[in-house]
């Protein structure tokens, strides 16, 4: 288990998941669902229909392919199996496998809504350049839980990408809501755990850092590329009134003129510096929900162990009972032990009936341990190994991100350049 | 000078000083007083005005009046606080007593100064001086970077004043430069009367009007009315740019800085982060810069510029009147019976004074146009040259941010 997350790294080429578009077929080791087939999620389209309460909505529909990747080796050209999903049902998906898998960090949705918007950025669901986003974040999403070793083989996954009918029905039948109130307790719950493991009370810190980090990142970010906006935006204005001027000028006419024009295409060059930015913005998003699904991990963590706890001290308590009755020696206080001492002891049938049922008790609590022990173990063994597989892929993916915010600043500087020396050329014209 | 008995007729020789009598041949060829006996023909002064289309050769070539303002001090009286700059002059000149000069002068001497540049030379162009009060932003009079932009405005007035065929030989101007005390100076000269007295001319002839400019004059005028509304335009958007660039600055700071704090939590990621940091840090500087410059350079450029533009509607103004005066006298003659003598000299004066102010105007305005494109083209060149450095620096520092991570990368993986 442990030695699988070293291997399953593989030398998935850089910057190549950046590129959503394009279908990925990735060596991976361990037997994973992306090693059989190759996924994409191809197109989005607009929909009409009548949602739960009969009322007509739009949304937007996501088509997935498939197609068998030994396909694309052998040389064969096979159409691909397409199936067309909305963003609810991969949140439906997404909330399944976090139930049924709480050891591991679940891959991340793209976001619901727009947030961290910069107010010249649409905030509208329906805006083709949010839809675009989010269909590469979905792709992502597919491609990050079909290259995880333990999520890839889920059979409610491979029913998502291939077979449109009856999914949703499916999903609800494994029942997998019910672990929801265990969930919504390890979450809203402020519990006392005696002996957790250090190492996930510190990853849990960890989590907390990485998402007030990433989300003060989102913020100042959004605010900086307002005001960005605003200072390009103004030299249009440069752009109208040297052209205006330049009617009124002779000698000077042509150099204010083109200098003009400069000016106006300075101006225009921001919106694509920007929506090039919004797809970094996505990077850190994905990993501030991978912080809030890591703090769950953690957190179920404790909770598992804290039910190990209970459990242990509820079977010690019945063993205790069962003792001072066996012996009659009353260490601790309880109220038998005081009407005992009222109204004297009571008749030995009484006594064997009673101390038979604790021996079941006694049983039935010892299975309980044992159980939870086995899950707290479980837990605490494939959880480890995948935050630790998560921990390098988050290094790799988010030093990706800050070279590929680099990248996008070199692109600024060298249109500014372009822009200014022309500019200049212009001027010097005058 | 209120001693003086003041003629009934106040429209005669008050300004019969002539403080440029000792002057050279040009100025006082050139020395257009309200009123004043006229030496020269109309003809010969163009004459001398064609020998100056080679103006800005000759002032290349025999720049002889050297100024620097500088050294400014505070003054504190009981009545009020003032800066005094001082002034070094340094000439060849042969009507100079000396080769060099140096004298204390305060705002006050300046404006002194340029008013009776304007007030001898009614229709050429007096460059600026910087505004009175303080401008919007400015914390207060004294606050260092006011003063600063002040001396450099008033050493630039002073220098365009030293390069101009006519100003520069103003007396006024002599006296500016080299009397220690220029108090006594400044009471000579047309007092309040006369001033008053042009005040109502000029008001009595705008409200006449003129009736026909002369057509160069009416292209002149609407340029002048666009050149001013553009030049206005653009130093707006200028002040709109710093203060947009500011806020950007303050945002890209804080920005900076949750990278770093990101960074004390990671260990990998904790060299990119502080990376990425550290050259958004540097942007800042940069963007420093760059605002620092628009303030330095492009600012004052414009800003002198919006000034001009008041200046040239003013010498439209003042030509214009003269204009008037001289329509008004004609019509005058052309219906009256009686003393046609005397009317007609006095027509004859004044035609041949708007002559020649038309004539002022003309070279002053070709001259102008040139000093324009010349200092505008360099203000803007300045700032498009700044504008691509300031990307050169980002673009350096985000490549080799770039680099260092990309090798750090290809050494991990050998």
């Amino acid at each position: 288990m442990m030695a699988e997350n070293g291997k399953d790294e593989a030398a998935a080429s850089d910057g190549e998941s950046a590129d959503g578009s394009a279908s990925l077929t990735v060596e991976r080791r361990d037997s994973n669902l992306l090693r059989r087939m190759e996924i994409c999620v191809a197109e989005a389209e607009k929909r009409s229909g009548k949602n739960a309460i009969s009322m007509q909505e739009t949304f937007t529909v996501y088509l997935i392919e498939t197609r068998p990747a030994d396909a694309a080796a052998e040389g064969r050209v096979q159409p691909p199996e397409s199936v067309w999903r909305r963003y609810s049902e991969f949140e439906l998906l997404r909330a399944y496998l976090i139930l049924t898998y709480p050891f591991y960090v679940v891959p991340p949705l793209p976001e619901k809504r727009a947030e961290f918007v910069w107010h010249k950025l649409s905030a509208d669901n329906m805006d083709p350049d949010f839809v675009e986003r989010r269909r590469i974040g979905l792709e992502n999403f597919l491609l990050h839980v079909a290259s995880h070793p333990g999520l890839s083989n889920d059979k409610i996954l491979s029913h998502f990408l291939t077979e449109e009918n009856c999914w949703k029905e499916a999903v609800y039948e494994t029942g997998f809501q019910d672990k929801a109130d265990s969930r919504m307790r390890a979450f809203g719950a402020t519990f006392r755990v005696r002996s957790p493991q250090k190492c996930f009370i510190d990853m849990k810190q960890y989590s907390e850092e990485l998402q007030c980090h990433t989300s003060q990142l989102l913020r100042a970010r959004a605010r900086v590329a307002d005001r960005v906006y605003a200072v390009y935006k103004v030299h249009g204005n440069y752009g109208r009134v040297f052209s205006e001027w330049s009617g009124v000028e002779k000698v000077m006419g042509d150099g204010l003129q083109s200098a003009g024009h400069h000016m106006d295409s300075y101006a225009a060059s921001i919106e694509e510096i920007l929506e090039e930015e919004e797809h970094y913005a996505d990077q850190l998003k994905e990993y501030l929900c991978y912080a809030e699904a890591l703090r769950a991990v953690c957190r179920k963590h404790e909770l598992t162990q804290f039910e190990l706890e209970t459990a242990s001290q509820d079977l010690i308590s019945k063993k205790q009972q069962r003792d001072e009755l066996a012996t009659g020696m009353v260490r601790t206080f309880s109220f038998k032990g005081v009407t005992n001492k009222l109204f004297g002891q009571e008749a030995p049938e009484q006594r064997e009936a009673r101390l038979s049922m604790l021996d079941e008790l006694i049983a039935d609590a010892e299975d309980s341990v044992r159980a939870k022990a086995a899950e707290c173990e479980e837990h605490v063994q494939k959880a480890w190994a995948d935050i630790l597989r998560f921990k390098e892929e988050k290094d790799k993916d988010l030093r990706e991100a800050l070279l590929n915010y680099a990248a996008i600043q070199i692109n600024m500087c060298k249109k500014g350049i372009q822009v200014w020396s022309n500019t200049r050329e212009s001027f010097q014209k005058m | 000078m209120s001693g003086h008995a003041v003629p009934a007729d106040i429209s005669g020789h008050m300004l019969d000083l002539d403080e440029d009598d000792d002057l050279d041949v040009f100025s006082k060829n050139t020395c257009l007083t309200d009123e004043g006996p006229v030496p020269n023909s109309p003809s010969s002064m163009v004459n001398q005005y064609r020998l100056e289309d080679d103006e800005e050769q000759q002032d290349a070539n025999a720049k002889d009046l050297f100024i620097s303002v500088d050294d400014p001090e505070s003054h504190i009286t009981a009545i009020e606080t003032y800066i005094m700059y001082r002034v070094v002059t340094k000439t060849t000149r042969s009507d100079f007593d000396s080769s060099e000069f140096e004298v204390r002068r305060r705002y006050q001497d300046f404006l002194w100064l340029r008013s009776k540049l304007e007030e001898s030379h009614p229709t050429l162009i007096v460059h600026p001086l910087p505004e009175k009060f303080v401008m919007k932003g400015m914390v207060e009079r004294f606050n260092d970077d006011f003063i600063e932009t002040r001396r450099k405005a008033l050493q630039r007035f002073l220098s365009r004043i030293s390069e101009h065929p006519v100003l520069s030989h103003s007396q006024h101007f002599k006296v500016f430069l080299t009397a220690q005390d220029l108090a006594p100076h400044k009471k000579q000269g047309s007092g309040f009367l006369s001033r008053m007295g042009e005040t109502m001319r000029a008001v009595a002839n705008s409200v006449r009007g003129v009736k026909d400019r002369p057509e160069e004059f009416e292209v002149l005028q609407d340029y002048v009315e666009n050149f001013s509304s553009k030049i206005s335009s653009v130093d707006k958007v200028t002040q709109r740019i710093i203060k947009e660039q500011r806020e950007y600055l303050d945002e890209l700071r804080q920005y900076s800085s949750t990278y770093a704090q990101w960074a004390g939590s990671e260990e990998n990621l904790s060299e990119p982060l502080k990376g990425v940091a550290s050259c958004a840090e540097r942007c800042c500087k940069e963007t420093e810069e760059r605002i620092q410059h628009l303030s330095e350079v492009l600012v004052p450029a414009l800003h002198e510029y919006v000034l001009c533009a008041e200046t040239l509607k003013a010498v439209m103004r003042r030509r214009d009147n003269i204009q008037a005066e001289f329509e008004a006298k004609s019509d005058a003659l052309a219906s009256r019976r009686s003393d046609l003598d005397a009317l007609q000299d006095e027509v004859d004066e004044l035609a041949d004074r708007m002559d020649k102010s038309n004539s002022a105007l003309h070279v002053d305005w070709s001259r102008w146009r040139n000093a324009m494109r010349t200092d505008l083209k360099a203000a803007f060149t300045s700032t498009a040259e700044k504008n691509v450095e300031y990307y050169e620096k980002c673009l350096a520092v985000w490549e080799s941010f770039l680099v260092s991570q990309r090798g750090e990368s290809i050494s991990q993986r050998d």
